[in-house]
């Protein structure tokens, strides 16, 4: 019988056969910790004997939540952080690239058919280059340090299949909040999914990052994007590839099998508290909003700022709505600033900030007071996620936030 | 023996430690902030001993170890619930707050007399017994060697 993709990777990595269910010991490619989750897996690898770690080269280290330091002890944290990538010759990004899921990818530290882990939850972002990457907790990630490898139970796949082309001003966000929607916040648990079909052909790799990013807000272990020639040319000067077929077999055996025809789906929001009470954005619009977040490693990208100008056109935003805008990294930052669109931004009433998690998490800037409500591009909107746990949080496409950030009310970005 | 602390489905771990705690690191300190604003008495009262029952997708969302840690500082040694996301699930056996599948929490009152009987696979809540699932079995090899910093220690350097 034929495999997964998750099936073929850890086969390759564990030089043996594998199949869903086996529980495997597999070494990793790479393991990325940042500022909130790595000072615990630091101290943690101290327990477990310290000594050194298993390669350098594999970890990656960067600052991205609560920067520049928000705290004493956030500026701490970052201290200790960087005495040890100093003392165990790691590589440290540190406050300067932008928030990891959007880093390790531009960087070229993963690749397709890479294990990548990261002590973050949406680490699985990195499928959509073709790698199976997933979260880890502090502990597990002491553990990778120390011996380079991890115990992984092969999850079974789920196969998306979506077709047709997306209507005007719907995107990826619209077809990943309507996955989550459908399949629910644990549909996926300790399953990976696979994206595949034509929308998945067609869309480019910052859209692949959307869908692959939020494949955790179903519970999933990970969620694929099989590698092609758009991957290929986004990893062109990053790292070195050589290409190699990557798909499941025909005959591969998948515990579910769902499509979609993009062309059906309409603006979509994720309305409080949770991620899967997925609505139409006309079930919920004109409802009143005082903050607008676009950015997070969902969507951060240039891609996603050209798609709130193109909304925004010569309009202004609203004066009852707090704009708040934050490129997902340095690279990001530079493409929106020389295309002039941090100009246009600040003129029609934005903050634009320096890359960083931003509001996202509710830990370092942007935080909500009790009643009020923010329209956000993350990927969370669970009760307290951005401050008060008596505020509200929608998620939304870049093109549903700058179109409700121009009314001050929820809109459809197709209405204005 | 302790009481059981009853929650419902999707509890994620923004609820257990809000994003603002996240530079701390002591149980203890973390278990002072266990819940706030969502349940603020859990941390006031919750004692060695007591038990969290929850129903579907305990510890949904973040990979923060601090959501276990929190629990932990509180006194809490096993959380029973329907079923749990994946990285709390891995993070919890690695911490030593056993994470246990029991189908029937729905049964299981908020404020009842509680006490888990692992080696037995039954929890018994105010003197009925209920099934519990076992711990698979290469979790449970993590679990004997009293959690992954001592499963690791046992490995030296190899």
């Amino acid at each position: 019988m034929g495999q997964t993709i998750a099936e073929k990777i850890f086969s390759a990595h564990c030089k043996k056969e594998c199949r869903a269910g086996d529980v495997v010991m597999a070494p990793v490619d790479g393991a990325m910790i940042h500022d909130i989750t790595g000072p615990l897996a630091i101290n943690v690898m101290k327990e477990m004997g310290g000594g050194k770690v298993f390669d350098p080269k594999k970890i990656i280290m960067l600052f991205d939540h609560q920067i520049p330091a928000d705290s004493i002890s956030a500026a701490e944290n970052h201290v200790m952080m960087r005495k040890f990538a100093q003392e165990q010759g790691i590589h440290n990004y540190d406050i300067k690239e932008g928030v990891c899921h959007q880093v390790v990818p531009e960087k070229g530290r993963v690749k397709p058919g890479d294990i990548i882990v990261g002590s973050d939850s949406h680490t699985c972002a990195y499928g959509a280059l073709g790698a199976f990457s997933t979260g880890i907790g502090s502990t597990d990630m002491a553990y990778v340090m120390k011996f380079g490898e991890l115990y992984f139970r092969i999850p079974d796949t789920i196969r998306i299949d979506a077709n047709g082309k997306f209507q005007n001003r719907v995107g990826p966000k619209d077809l990943i909040l309507t996955m989550v929607g459908d399949i629910g916040a644990d549909g996926a648990t300790y399953r990976a999914l696979e994206f595949c079909g034509r929308a998945f052909r067609d869309m480019d790799i910052p859209g692949r990052m959307t869908c692959a990013n939020m494949a955790i807000e179903m519970g999933a272990k990970a969620g694929i994007v099989p590698p092609d020639k758009k991957t290929r040319d986004y990893l062109k000067g990053r790292c070195d590839y050589t290409p190699f077929d990557l798909e499941s077999d025909g005959d591969a055996a998948f515990f579910e099998e769902r499509s979609y025809d993009v062309a059906e789906i309409s603006p979509k929001i994720a309305v409080p508290h949770n991620v899967d009470n997925v609505v139409d954005v006309s079930e919920v619009a004109g409802k009143h909003i005082d903050q607008v977040f676009i950015g997070s490693c969902t969507n951060g990208r240039y891609e996603d700022f050209v798609e709130a100008a193109e909304v925004l056109g010569d309009r202004k935003f609203s004066d009852d709505v707090r704009v708040i805008m934050v490129p997902a990294s340095r690279d990001e930052y530079m493409k929106v600033l020389k295309a002039g669109l941090i100009e246009k931004f600040v003129d029609a009433g934005a903050l634009f900030e320096a890359p960083c998690c931003g509001p996202c998490m509710g830990g370092a800037f942007g935080l909500l007071a009790p009643g009020e409500v923010s329209l956000s591009t993350s990927n969370r909107n669970f009760r307290g996620r951005q401050g008060s746990t008596a505020s509200f949080v929608y998620l939304s496409s870049p093109s549903t936030a700058a179109a409700s950030a121009i009314s001050g009310v929820i809109t459809d970005p197709r209405e204005v | 023996m302790g009481r059981s602390w009853k929650f419902g489905d999707d509890i994620d771990t923004d609820a257990i430690i809000p994003g603002r705690f996240l530079t701390i690191y002591d149980p203890k300190e973390l278990a002072s902030h266990a819940f706030e604003g969502t349940r603020d008495e859990f941390s006031k009262e919750a004692k060695s001993g007591d038990v969290i029952i929850a129903g579907r997708n305990f510890g949904c969302g973040s990979s923060r170890e601090h959501a276990p840690l929190a629990l932990k500082g509180a006194g809490i040694g096993f959380v029973v619930a329907k079923s749990f996301a994946r990285i709390f699930y891995r993070n919890a056996i690695n911490t030593g707050v056993l994470p246990i599948v029991c189908e029937h929490t729905d049964k299981i009152p908020d404020g009842s007399e509680v006490s888990v009987n692992l080696p037995e696979a039954f929890i018994e809540a105010d003197k009925k017994r209920y099934p519990l699932e076992p711990i698979p079995e290469f979790m449970m090899k993590i679990v004997e060697a009293g959690g992954l910093v001592e499963y690791a220690k046992m490995r030296g350097n190899k």
